[in-house]
């Protein structure tokens, strides 16, 4: 019930005028950006990342947030009204959505979509809402070697879970954590790395990587590809709107099914991705017909946005609670919190009750705000998609080198930033995954100290990770899910020997 | 329902053709940069053990965890490399064709010569140039439209970050003649 008191004391600390102006300005932001072709949720934070960065804390996590919320939005008005998923998670949601739209359905769809959204971020808040302040609390009783071996379970869920080629993931995750290591060693003193150059002092900044990565290389990759449209426009009237609540009730299992399968994918690093189409095929083995799903069916959307939203909104939880993002959108996210002076992780709760609490309303009144909005405007947003690439690409692009300059006041960050965006376009193009990438730049240096903490506490001794149950079973399950593609590949084989 | 479904038709003349040659297959890229973070395993490696990457009486040296992370990613790229190699005649998808090549360039080069000019006139007077020529000169818009966009963006972008946000950017000889 403290929860409760909190959260109300949450929802006072978000009730100013300025607050809410700043969460309109996110939101149409971030609508904006998730409308625009090739941009979306994480490219969109780590963009206007820079306008947050002269607020206070609170004020700026609720602007990105609702940045966040808003790029969500706008992915499922061009999966429904052009068929172009915005982000990945937004696939699933072409399926049934785009035949939607092409049976005069858009506004039908797109309410649903908006709807399913809103339920999926709204149990994941819930969610975060109770279970973040006890992990957190359970969490402060954590020293160095719990937390390390919570890093190493992070990076080896990602090496062993993961749907990339795994010596993809290790050469992703390894060249982020030397990457983080850069600079000044946080222990010593000592210089790392720097071949002597005065620039490599300051080490490498995750958010200037983090927009070159996802600015720039989308902004490539974006014009690689033809970008002639084709869609359908709608308006959303009331009716259309209250007949398809009307409706909700009948579809309650869908939805409470997708909602608790994206918030387990959204704390574990299965992601959104896995999440929406877990959610959409689910819905379609149970449903009724399962032959008319890809032809228009309101389940097929409902299913893989709630999922989609459920798992973006509950990958915040590890973030707040333990300083471990659960995506990448999180991580940059996290690194914001840095730039303005928080330090991520259980502490978090107890040092800056109104942050936390702040950006747990804001979660709230952003998926309400972001609701009725995107209801109301989708006429003005679909038609963003009518101004020419070649006015937004430069403009993207101005808008990345200003986000990246105004972090140190570096020129030379401008130029890290060109050259993070190259790297991640080849990246991206010969499937070398960036989310381990962001989440060891994010991570290294204290997983690092985390490391060495624990050495110098037990004198060198590795034994150490194994020195009590807590953190005996957190280093256990790492190994094995590191090793678990291997594991996984005997059990297989055992079984079929056995048929 | 009061719902309109007129059709949203952009149309893309610069698009890349379809037929477009192959640049380079994505298994010589591969192999490529499995090259490169080779030989960045093999530099920050040997540096990381210039450092110290052994233990001494309070730990780990400095160059400790970053040294065994050079060893881990050099693996991951040789691993990398055997397979590609060994997969080669299969790689043959392509990683570009000449027409996305074109394209591509066609970002980069302007983007490279903005961060340039960035350097020697300042944030807001490349900006200008880069929105307005990008918009003319690749997306072929009309002159005046090109311009007014670029000033427009350039002056809304001066005024949210240098005026109401005190987030100060590079400038150059054109803000020093306003006393900026």
């Amino acid at each position: 019930m403290e929860a409760l008191g909190l959260l109300l004391h949450g929802f006072a600390v978000l009730l100013t005028l300025k607050t809410l102006v700043l969460m309109m300005v996110g939101l149409v932001l971030g609508i904006f950006v998730g409308v625009l072709p090739g941009l979306g949720g994480p490219n969109g934070v780590a963009i206007l990342l820079p306008l947050t960065f002269t607020m206070d804390p609170t004020s700026a996590i609720v602007m990105l947030s609702c940045i966040y919320w808003g790029a969500l939005f706008g992915g499922a008005i061009t999966s429904i009204l052009f068929n172009i998923p915005g982000e990945a998670w937004s696939v699933a949601t072409t399926f049934d959505g785009y035949p939607m739209a092409q049976q005069g359905r858009a506004a039908e769809a797109l309410t649903a979509a908006f709807t399913s959204s809103f339920i999926g971020s709204l149990v994941a808040v819930l969610l975060i809402t109770f279970l973040a302040p006890m992990i957190s609390s359970f969490a402060l009783k954590f020293g160095p070697p719990e937390f390390f071996a919570v890093y190493l379970l992070t990076f080896c869920s990602f090496v062993g879970l993961g749907r990339e080629a795994k010596h993809k993931t290790v050469i992703s995750m390894s060249l982020g954590l030397l990457l983080a290591g850069v600079g000044m060693d946080t222990v010593s003193g000592q210089l790392r790395m720097t071949f002597g150059s005065s620039e490599l002092l300051r080490g490498i900044n995750f958010l200037v990587a983090v927009i070159g990565l996802f600015g720039i290389s989308e902004i490539l990759l974006t014009m690689e590809e033809r970008l002639a449209l084709r869609g359908h426009a709608a308006s959303i009237s009331l009716r259309v709107v209250l007949g398809v609540w009307k409706d909700l009730p009948k579809y309650w299992v869908t939805l409470l099914r997708s909602s608790f399968i994206g918030c387990w994918l959204g704390i574990t690093p299965g992601g959104a991705i896995a999440a929406s189409f877990m959610g959409y095929n689910l819905a379609k083995r149970f449903g009724k017909d399962p032959r008319s799903f890809g032809k228009g069916r309101i389940e097929g959307v409902f299913a893989p946005e709630t999922a989609a939203h459920a798992s973006g909104t509950a990958a915040l939880l590890p973030m707040l609670a333990l300083g471990i993002p659960g995506s990448g959108t999180a991580a940059i996210l996290l690194g914001g919190l840095m730039v303005w002076g928080l330090n991520p992780g259980p502490l978090l709760f107890v040092e800056h009750k109104d942050f936390v609490w702040g950006l747990i309303a804001s979660m709230y009144l952003g998926n309400v705000v972001g609701l009725v909005l995107v209801l109301t405007t989708v006429p003005i947003f679909a038609s963003i998609l009518r101004v020419p690439f070649a006015a937004v690409a430069p403009m993207i692009v101005v808008s990345c080198a200003i986000g990246a300059y105004a972090i140190q006041n570096a020129m030379f960050d401008i130029w890290l930033m060109l050259g993070f965006g190259v790297v991640g376009y080849v990246f991206k193009k010969i499937g070398i995954p960036l989310a381990p990438f962001t989440l060891a730049l994010v991570l290294g240096n204290r997983a690092e100290d985390a490391f060495r903490l624990s050495m110098i506490g037990s004198g060198g001794d590795l034994k150490v990770f194994w020195s009590n149950g807590l953190v005996g079973s957190i280093t256990t399950l790492a190994i094995l899910l590191l090793c678990w593609p291997a594991i996984d590949d005997v059990l297989r084989r055992r079984r079929m020997q056995w048929t | 329902m009061s719902q309109t479904n007129l059709e949203i038709i952009v149309d893309d003349p610069t698009a890349p053709e379809d037929d477009s040659p192959s640049v380079v297959t994505s298994g010589a890229v591969e192999i490529f940069v499995c090259l490169l973070l080779l030989a960045l395993a093999a530099t920050l490696g040997y540096d990381n053990w210039r450092t110290g990457a052994s233990w001494d009486s309070t730990g780990p040296e400095p160059g400790y965890f970053p040294f065994y992370l050079s060893v881990i990613l050099g693996g991951g790229s040789l691993y990398g490399l055997i397979v590609t190699l060994v997969a080669h005649r299969k790689a043959t998808e392509t990683f570009v064709t000449r027409a996305q090549a074109r394209r591509v360039m066609a970002v980069l080069v302007p983007t490279l010569l903005f961060c340039l000019l960035t350097q020697f006139l300042g944030l807001y007077v490349a900006s200008f140039l880069l929105i307005a020529g990008f918009m003319r000169l690749v997306g072929k818009l009309v002159l005046w439209k090109s311009l007014l966009t670029a000033f427009l963006f350039t002056a809304i972008m001066f005024v949210t970050f240098d005026i109401a946000f005190d987030v100060i950017m590079p400038k150059g000889p054109l803000e020093a003649a306003f006393g900026h």
